[in-house]
């Protein structure tokens, strides 16, 4: 659990290459007509970015379960304080 | 545990450095959390004037000693100084590092050096606060929230006020973590969770929001920077903003603070009531376990605040919801402390009296919280003095009484000698008498319709005013003549002695003042926090 993962070089790059990819996509959605499912796409990527980023850039897909259950607590709270927001938001 | 060990050094004289560097770089939890009182005491004290400049102004309708600017400074100021510098860092500061680590059996906190760099962060928070006062455009104008639109166009000095507050964010959560880590891996063998001092979880309750929450407000914070300074218009509903998004993200964090502010003080109260009723805590299960719940459901309350800001009636309906299942695990507490009285063998000293208004004066600050939560009736008294009435009740009356609670206490525990009785339990009249005539008359000065922070009110207030403002003074007196009691006695009282209110936490044990370490080798705990039979037993 404590060894020192090494991510290559090669999918390191490769990941960089997707966020660039769903960064282009978040700004080709801007242009496109979608009434309230704007937020929730945008949300979406914004969500797969960041995964993308805990996961590998973080080292989480390779951390203890403790961390996890950490981290996981901190999104879930954040979630949650969003989540309660689209109460207003959405029927305003 | 017997008295008769050798003499231990006590933690004031054993020091590797001279002066003020073995204070401001010691890594002692005991002394850190000493510099946190200081530091803290001394603003509240700043905004007590601040506060008492306030009143004065409010004695008669019109002009009185400040005009409308200078008001609209002074009440940001004294809030943001009452906030920020003083009730969020004061109990995990003060006494969370003074008690926490003796109460859970450590020599230390887990990370000492960054509790160091915690109090740091706090100093150098707070002096940017103070420069952000006397430079710029002046001291800001907008009230503790720093609400937008206003907060984004005032010429005042709000960027680097807000910029204080955020490095002060972080010596929230740097001390959230350490007491976090602390808890969960620095207790004495046989310090079970459920042995643990209800101080001590509330402590750990308040953490846990500290790390999770405080991060919402320094995000809040930059992006008001940046609409100021970069004009983002993530606010400004011209450019697609929207401004009640700001009121969300800054309630977000802001209430749930508030229960960074109670839920210690409500810790402080379950370990005085039972020791001064000679009677182990009723409930003690429910009340660990309504600290933690007050932490999650008070998380989510925040759209209470905004009922009237034209937020959805969704929303309006979910957040009144939730603000009314806080009700219960607060109630729970009060309902536990009222029992553990019951049938007890009380005695009324300073810290059992702060306590018992404690129960008293938060209750009516609950409860009017109740008629603020209740969205039909907060439509009436939104932004009038009842909220001011209402929110001091539970801040000052709650919060504010149960540190002087925690003062009379614990310190003479850390300084070996202690205050006289007498003038404690005058001190304590005087300021009881002097805030219910303050803040009653300001609840009821509310529900006849005058609003808060106007530095002028229409004349037939001005009766109800006066009576308030004679309270604040009465209120002063009380704190002076506590504060005179505590210096001198601390400093040159009758010398503090072993277990004279017979506690049975560990702080208790150890010698007074604390030896550096806390404890001369590894504690073995044996018996519950309340267990006043089980303590004489080995
Ligand atoms: C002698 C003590 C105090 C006096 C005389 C006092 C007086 C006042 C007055 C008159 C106001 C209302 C101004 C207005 O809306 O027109 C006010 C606001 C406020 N007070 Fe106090 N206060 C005292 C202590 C405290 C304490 C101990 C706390 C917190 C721990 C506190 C926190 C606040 C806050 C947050 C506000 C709101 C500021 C704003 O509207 O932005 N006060 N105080």
């Amino acid at each position: 659990m404590n060894e020192h993962h090494i991510i290559s070089y090669r999918k390191l790059t490769g990941i960089w290459l997707v966020l660039l990819l769903l960064t282009a996509l978040t700004v080709a959605i801007t242009r496109v007509e979608l009434g309230g499912y704007k937020v929730l796409a945008a949300l979406t990527i914004a969500c797969a970015k960041a995964g993308l980023v805990i996961a590998f850039f973080m080292h989480m897909k390779y951390e203890g379960r403790l961390l996890r259950w950490l981290l996981f607590l901190a999104l879930l709270t954040l979630a949650i304080f969003i989540g309660l927001t689209f109460f207003d938001v959405l029927y305003r | 545990m017997s008295n008769a060990q050798p003499p231990q050094a006590s933690f004031w004289n054993d020091t590797g450095r001279s002066g003020i560097a073995a204070w401001i770089f010691s890594t002692d939890h005991k002394r850190i959390g000493l510099l946190y009182l200081y530091s803290t005491f001394g603003f509240f004290l700043t905004g007590v004037l601040l506060g008492l400049l306030l009143r004065i102004e409010l004695i008669a309708p019109g002009r009185t000693i400040v005009g409308p600017q200078t008001y609209n400074a002074l009440f940001t100021v004294h809030g943001v100084v009452m906030i920020f510098l003083f009730i969020l860092p004061s109990f995990p500061g003060a006494f969370g590092n003074l008690v926490m680590p003796i109460q859970v059996g450590a020599r230390d906190v887990a990370f000492p050096r960054l509790n160091l760099l915690s109090w740091w962060l706090y100093i150098i928070g707070a002096v940017i606060v103070l420069v952000s006062l006397f430079t710029g455009g002046g001291a800001p104008d907008t009230g503790w929230t720093f609400y937008v639109p206003f907060s984004a166009r005032t010429g005042t000095n709000v960027s680097l006020a807000v910029f204080g507050v955020f490095i002060i964010g972080f010596s929230a959560i740097l001390t959230g973590l350490n007491f976090i880590t602390t808890i969960h891996r620095l207790r004495a063998p046989g310090m079970t969770w459920d042995r643990l001092p209800l101080f001590t979880w509330s402590l750990y309750a308040t953490a846990w929001v500290q790390v999770l929450a405080t991060p919402i407000l320094a995000i809040t914070l930059v992006l008001v920077m940046a609409e100021r300074l970069l004009g983002t218009g993530l606010f400004d509903p011209a450019r697609g903003g929207d401004p009640l998004m700001y009121q969300h993200l800054f309630w977000i964090y802001s209430h749930p603070a508030v229960y960074i502010m109670i839920l210690p003080a409500m810790g402080v109260i379950s370990d005085i009531i039972p020791v001064f009723s000679r009677k182990p805590i009723f409930g003690y299960k429910m009340i660990a376990f309504s600290s933690l719940a007050i932490a999650a459901a008070g998380s989510l309350v925040w759209g209470h605040h905004m009922f009237t800001s034209g937020m959805s009636d969704t929303a309006v309906l979910v957040f009144s919801f939730l603000t009314f299942i806080v009700a219960i695990p607060s109630a729970i507490k009060v309902f536990n402390w009222v029992s553990t009285l019951y049938r007890g063998s009380i005695s009324l000293e300073a810290p059992m009296l702060f306590a018992l208004s404690f129960i008293l004066l938060f209750s009516i600050g609950g409860l009017s919280g109740l008629i603020l939560g209740a969205a039909a009736t907060d439509v009436h008294v939104h932004d009038t003095h009842f909220v001011v009435g209402h929110f001091h009740y539970v801040m000052f009356g709650g919060s504010g009484f149960a540190f002087f609670a925690a003062m009379h206490y614990w310190l003479p525990k850390f300084y070996g000698r202690r205050y006289a009785e007498k003038p404690a339990l005058l001190a304590w009249a005087l300021m009881f008498t002097g805030f219910n005539l303050l803040y009653f008359t300001m609840q009821v000065l509310g529900m006849k319709g005058m609003p808060r922070r106007y530095y002028d009110y229409l004349p037939e207030f001005a009766s109800l005013n006066l009576l308030a403002t004679v309270g604040s003074w009465i209120l002063a007196a009380g704190l002076v003549i506590m504060l005179v009691n505590l210096f001198r006695g601390l400093r040159g009282g009758v010398p503090f002695e072993g277990n004279p209110w017979g506690g049975a936490t560990l702080e208790w044990s150890v010698a007074t003042p604390p030896p550096t370490e806390n404890f001369e080798e590894e504690p073995l705990v044996t018996h519950g926090p309340y267990d006043f039979e089980g303590m004489g037993k080995p």
